[in-house]
């Protein structure tokens, strides 16, 4: 027995809304499903044994290759990236929480790596290209290197704002009792504070490397596009966004078909990145 | 004999200090770790700069303003006014968040009011996972299911909506709306996921004075949550925009690169992202065409700016107390 009766029309109201948000939330569904489903659906249909061992041989008719130099380029250059932006992202989300929680430049550090993340990548592209490919910096224009730097960028302001938010959870009291022991706050640093947070780094530091893997826009001039393996950085190189993007504009079905190909590998590897970045949080004792 | 073992060992330092190796350690991990800090600040100003100088040969010729709002874009006589592109993100971006927004709001509201507790995780994951999706596979997806399947009922409406403004007349393959609504998808986790962590700071206690007053669920969402969460949802919003303003590749598949105004919403456009992606190979041997597509970064770059800009604001005022902002802040980022 209610104390107050809900009238019949408040009722409907209530039930209609209710419906409602649940029929939103399942359109919100519906995309992830539908690209999985023809993802699946197209993709595994170009999947074959040389599909993986083959380069791409620029054939318009006829056996367009497989995508053997952008899965390898793709992990080399994010590779090159994730080497360049872990240690300073976590270097910087350590000044913010170590030593710049209250300053005024540890604030104003941290209002610009927010400007950093809303940066659109493609910009991150373009000013790779001027700063380094448009100067010929190591002797060649357009280079692999160039767009792990480009990548890195991209990736270094999610790296830091994730790190920072697992390292303040490291409990002070643990910093408070090593130092009250003597230790030195390097050794503070390095034996309490980033073991602790160990977990929450490595699953910031994936999932940045999942969001750095998918992006296009800043290799198209940075690294562009080849058809060869290379496994020399200061070369073009190729990469799995980049031969997709190349293949949706070619009329030729079996280009597109190794396009769907080569999107069902990068996001199996994207996913796969953000599901062991789940697990590794999963194991972090901080909450 | 037991005092002396309590007093330090003669020689030694007073415990109290530091080894001079050791305070020089402390300062170099200081120092290093600050100057990675303002590397950061020095990087952004750097290449702020640099885009301005190589961006100079366009405004030179066309004054920033001339460049920025001139309806003309064409590169067969080499004059490039941007309107075109600004005007067309602007287009994809509305279009983004009016669908975008209300099931993202809807979906955070379902998934902290009304789903069942065991599928809260599940729900919130999967829609996560959207962004997991790399933007190229959104264009292949856009360009190949999307835009064929969805043809007839573009043209349907089209027809059938043809006394509303902007709307009306034959739709073409690619279009604004086809991009502004693979923007509305690619917007949705990190407007969810800021939604929801703005919901979750809402006090259990405005909820349980609504329902104790009798109101039923959707009432108690009404009154309580929504008003409460007013501020965090347009930040979060803001921080879709600023998502949809700089999305390339996606768009550029899609969007039909019409360097020109389209009439309705249903037209072929451009937008500052896509033609710098699509266009940046035909301009390298042209001077002012390369200046032209840096300075159409410049402007896209000082757009985002204000957008994100517009976007900490509403955030940090939703956001009560300092951590919660950080963490709603930060699941967007990773969003």
């Amino acid at each position: 027995m209610s104390l107050v009766p809900i009238s019949p029309g408040r009722r409907r109201k209530d039930a209609l809304m209710r419906a409602l948000l649940a029929g939103a939330t399942a359109l919100a569904l519906l995309p992830l499903l539908l690209i999985v489903y023809f993802l699946i659906r197209k993709g595994v249909g170009a999947w074959s044994g040389s599909f993986f061992s083959t380069d791409p041989n620029g054939n318009f008719l006829g056996d367009p290759g497989g995508i053997k130099s952008a899965i390898i380029g793709t992990l080399e250059m994010v590779g090159l990236a994730t080497l360049i932006s872990v240690p300073i992202g976590i270097g910087v989300a350590l000044y913010l929480v170590e030593y710049g929680r209250e300053s005024r430049f540890g604030s104003m550090v941290r209002y610009f790596v927010d400007v950093m993340t809303g940066v659109p990548s493609i910009v991150f592209g373009l000013f790779v290209y001027i700063a380094l490919v448009l100067t010929n910096t190591g002797g060649s224009g357009f280079a692999g290197w160039k767009g792990s730097v480009a990548l890195g960028l991209l990736m270094l302001p999610i790296v830091t704002r994730s790190a920072e938010v697992v390292l303040l959870l490291v409990p002070d009291s643990l910093r408070e009792a090593a130092l009250a022991l003597g230790a030195p706050r390097w050794r503070v640093v390095a034996r309490i504070v980033l073991p602790t947070a160990l977990p929450g780094l490595v699953t910031g530091s994936l999932l940045a490397i999942a969001r750095g893997a998918g992006e296009t826009a800043p290799l198209l001039f940075t690294a562009t596009l080849v058809n060869g393996t290379n496994l020399d950085l200061s070369q073009r190189t190729n990469s799995l966004p980049a031969q997709i993007f190349s293949d949706i504009g070619q009329a030729q079905d079996r280009l597109v078909g190794r396009a769907w190909g080569a999107a069902l590998t990068l996001v199996l590897m994207i996913l796969s990145l953000t599901l062991i970045a789940r697990l590794a949080s999963r194991r972090s004792r901080l909450t | 004999m037991e005092a002396s073992s309590v007093t330090a060992p003669r020689g030694s330092r007073p415990s109290i200090g530091r080894l001079p190796l050791v305070r020089f350690q402390d300062r170099l991990l200081r120092w290093g770790l600050t100057g990675l800090a303002a590397l950061i600040l020095a990087l952004l100003a750097f290449f702020f700069i640099r885009l301005y100088v190589e961006a100079q040969p366009a405004f030179s010729r066309f004054g920033f303003f001339g460049f920025t709002f001139t309806n003309d874009w064409d590169v067969s006589r080499n004059f490039y006014g941007a309107l075109p592109l600004l005007v067309g993100t602007l287009i994809t971006s509305t279009i983004a968040l009016c669908i975008g927004v209300p099931v993202a709001v809807a979906t955070a509201l379902f998934v902290t009011e009304l789903c069942p507790r065991r599928l809260r995780a599940p729900l919130t994951v999967m829609v996560e996972l959207l962004a997991a999706v790399p933007s190229v596979v959104y264009g292949l997806w856009g360009v190949f299911v999307l835009i064929p399947k969805l043809h007839g009922f573009e043209q349907f409406l089209s027809d059938k909506l043809s006394f509303l403004p902007f709307v009306g007349g034959p739709v073409p393959g690619p279009n604004y709306f086809i991009a502004g609504l693979i923007l509305a998808i690619m917007i949705l986790p990190i407007v969810t996921a800021i939604t929801r962590e703005v919901m979750a700071t809402v006090p259990s206690d405005h909820k349980e004075a609504a329902l104790a007053l009798g109101a039923t669920r959707w009432e108690m969402i009404r009154t309580a949550i929504l008003p409460y969460s007013r501020a965090g949802i347009a930040g979060a919003s803001m921080l879709g925009l600023g998502r949809a303003i700089g999305e390339t590749i996606a768009v550029t598949l899609v969007i039909g690169n019409a360097p020109t105004i389209g009439k309705q919403i249903f037209d072929q456009g451009y937008t500052l992202a896509a033609v710098i992606a699509n266009e940046f190979g035909e301009a390298a041997n042209n001077d002012v065409h390369r200046a032209a597509l840096i300075a159409a970064g410049l402007v896209l770059f000082i757009l985002t700016l204000i957008v994100n800009f517009a976007a900490r604001w509403f955030v940090n005022r939703a956001a009560h107390g300092r951590r919660a902002t950080r963490e709603a802040a930060t699941s967007g980022a990773l969003a």
